[in-house]
């Protein structure tokens, strides 16, 4: 973390640019962003993956990058770590320029990769000891954060197992444990709790929820609602390469889509749904057996499923997934 | 130029470590079959090599021909599995290094690990007799030249790589004919005129000079010149197969 002196008194002499970011650090109605992405556009073969793509996050909150598969989620986490180059636009990671900077910002950042990395030939306190002289930690200092870090992650009785030994889960927050191992300001989570059971994804929701209580910044993409909507103060939507939408989870479901959703299901729903439902919702979407009807009242669509009694209907609140599926459509991206 | 490069080099070695054992015997086991096997059994037939025993002559290309296995084992599949399969480099890379240190570290890595196969020669070397003395032990510098040459070549084919098959290519094109050219099992002189002349183009023909000339008081023609051409190829490898490395893995 940036820690500038006590500013002397002198305020009226011109500072140079360093001091100048100090003291603007100093003022803490308006520190800097964590991480600054402005303009930024990568191109693979020709192909525009991110498009014009411009946000910030701020220090200590929880960002999350939602979007479907190929969306340019992971594509944007590697330029912001300096791990790809971008072809415009520019990144500023912890107040320093990313890619000319970005090996000196990365001795403040973690990262949790979408697939794990673990050293296989380490056992579980070697590969955090290893992990930490990366980062020029002496081995002695790093002996000693290990058991508070297992702990963390709910791995102290497996200080010497091997890596083939530990579960999908395990893995995961050993991961997590190995991104703490320099204390970083801030991570960046690719997907973490891709395939993990709910169990194992609750653990980890735990550990992210108190790293951001402890003033962490987290930067994590996800395609789990539930778990953005969970942990993430402010979050994005991305899809092909651009953001569609950038509001706090509550925010984007007040403003984006109707309040209520009611779903009927059976067979010959469609043409139900054409024909009764159409004129008493604000919006309709028929996939396969299932109209999903948004609205703001739902007492009149209620009142005529009543009349066909074959239809089994939900109603419940429109949750992020609704304002999902909205703005990215219902078709499958692989 | 930093010297993070070193925890790389510290990484493998403290894997190495775990497994010092069998490395150590299969560093000793394979070039003593091959010096048993045909250093005295081919020996008996061939008789006396450039005024020596065969089992003599063929320690001597042994040392450089063990010590080049041992580079390209190590940078190609060794690596090869820390750049894929284990996603080792990748997980490295999120920490404050870069692709050059880490392609750097194997570099050293490979070469110290080669120059220790090829010390197991020179113990075998002084143990049949082959080698009296302190003066032999001035090869070993040179073996690490020769550990850096080959492993910096390996490398390219590391970072080009796709996958395990693609290492199959370069010892059946490559490092086989390369090894039956050099002076390696035979005397160069039993070769063609022009191919000997060509011979001395390969990297392999100069360390088998050098570790001849060293340890078995052979005429060296050139030694300082093949000691930079060692080099050169050493370097010049590590220098393309970072640049590879980045291509690939900054895509």
């Amino acid at each position: 973390m940036l820690t500038p002196p006590e500013s002397p008194a002198a305020p009226r002499v011109a500072l140079p640019p360093v001091c100048a970011t100090a003291a603007v650090t100093n003022g803490a109605a308006n520190p800097p962003p964590m991480l600054r992405v402005e303009a930024l556009r990568k191109l693979y073969g020709g192909r525009e993956v991110v498009r014009n793509l411009s946000f910030s996050v701020r220090r200590g909150e929880c960002f999350g990058i939602l979007g479907p598969n190929g969306a340019g989620k992971t594509t944007t986490l590697r330029c912001c770590l300096g791990l790809t180059y971008a072809d415009g636009g520019t990144i500023e990671l912890g107040g320093l320029p990313v890619p000319e900077a970005a090996r000196v910002a990365r001795y403040r950042v973690g990262v949790v990769p979408q697939f794990d990395n673990l050293d296989p030939d380490f056992t579980v306190t070697e590969n955090l000891v290893m992990f930490a002289r990366y980062f020029d930690i002496p081995g002695r200092v790093a002996r000693e954060r290990v058991p508070r870090l297992l702990e963390f992650a709910g791995l102290a009785d497996r200080a010497k197992a091997r890596i083939d030994q530990l579960s999908g889960g395990m893995k995961r927050r050993l991961t997590l444990a190995r991104a703490l191992i320099n204390d970083p300001d801030v991570l960046f989570l690719d997907e973490p709790t891709t395939g993990l059971d709910p169990q194992a994804r609750h653990l980890i929701w735990d550990g992210l929820k108190r790293l951001v209580a402890g003033g962490k910044t987290l930067i994590l993409t996800t395609h789990f609602m539930d778990e953005a909507e969970r942990l993430c103060n402010r979050l994005c939507v991305m899809d092909e390469g651009s953001i569609i939408a950038l509001d706090t989870p509550r925010g984007l479901i007040e403003k984006l889509i109707e309040p209520v959703v009611v779903e009927v299901y059976g067979e010959g729903v469609a043409g139900w749904a054409e024909s009764h439902a159409r004129a008493v919702v604000d919006r309709l979407e028929v996939t396969g057996e299932t109209a999903f009807c948004y609205m703001h009242d739902p007492e009149l669509l209620l009142a005529l499923t009543r009349a066909d009694p074959e239809f089994k209907v939900l109603r419940r609140a429109a949750n992020l997934e609704d304002v999902f599926i909205k703005l990215t459509g219902r078709d499958i991206r692989d | 130029m930093s010297r993070r490069f070193l925890y790389l080099v510290e990484r493998n070695f403290l894997v190495w470590r775990k497994l010092l054992v069998p490395s150590l015997i299969a560093n000793l086991a394979d070039p003593l079959i091959y010096l048993l096997g045909l250093g005295f059994g081919l020996g008996a037939l061939v008789g006396n090599v450039d005024g020596r025993p065969y089992s003599t002559f063929l320690a001597g290309g042994m040392l450089c021909y063990s010590t080049l296995n041992s580079a390209s084992a190590e940078a190609l599949y060794s690596a090869f599995s820390r750049l894929k399969v284990q996603r080792t480099w990748e997980g490295i890379l999120h920490a404050p290094m870069t692709i050059t240190d880490v392609v750097v570290g194997e570099w050293l890595w490979a070469s110290a690990k080669a120059t220790l196969s090829g010390c197991a020669i020179l113990v075998v070397m002084y143990g049949f007799g082959f080698a009296h003395g302190a003066a032999p032990l001035v090869v070993v510098p040179v073996l690490f030249a020769v550990g850096l040459c080959f492993s910096g070549v390996a490398l390219i084919m590391t970072t080009l790589a796709k996958g395990y098959d693609f290492f199959t290519y370069y010892f059946t094109l490559l490092v086989t004919p390369m090894g039956f050219l050099s002076g390696v099992f035979f005397p160069l002189h039993q070769l063609p005129h022009a191919v000997q002349s060509a011979a001395w183009v390969l990297p392999l023909a100069h360390a088998a000079s050098l570790a001849r000339g060293l340890t078995l008081g052979d005429p060296m023609p050139w030694p300082w010149l093949s000691l930079a051409v060692l080099l050169a190829y050493g370097v010049a490898g590590v220098c393309v197969a970072a640049w590879i490395a980045r291509r690939r893995l900054t895509k």
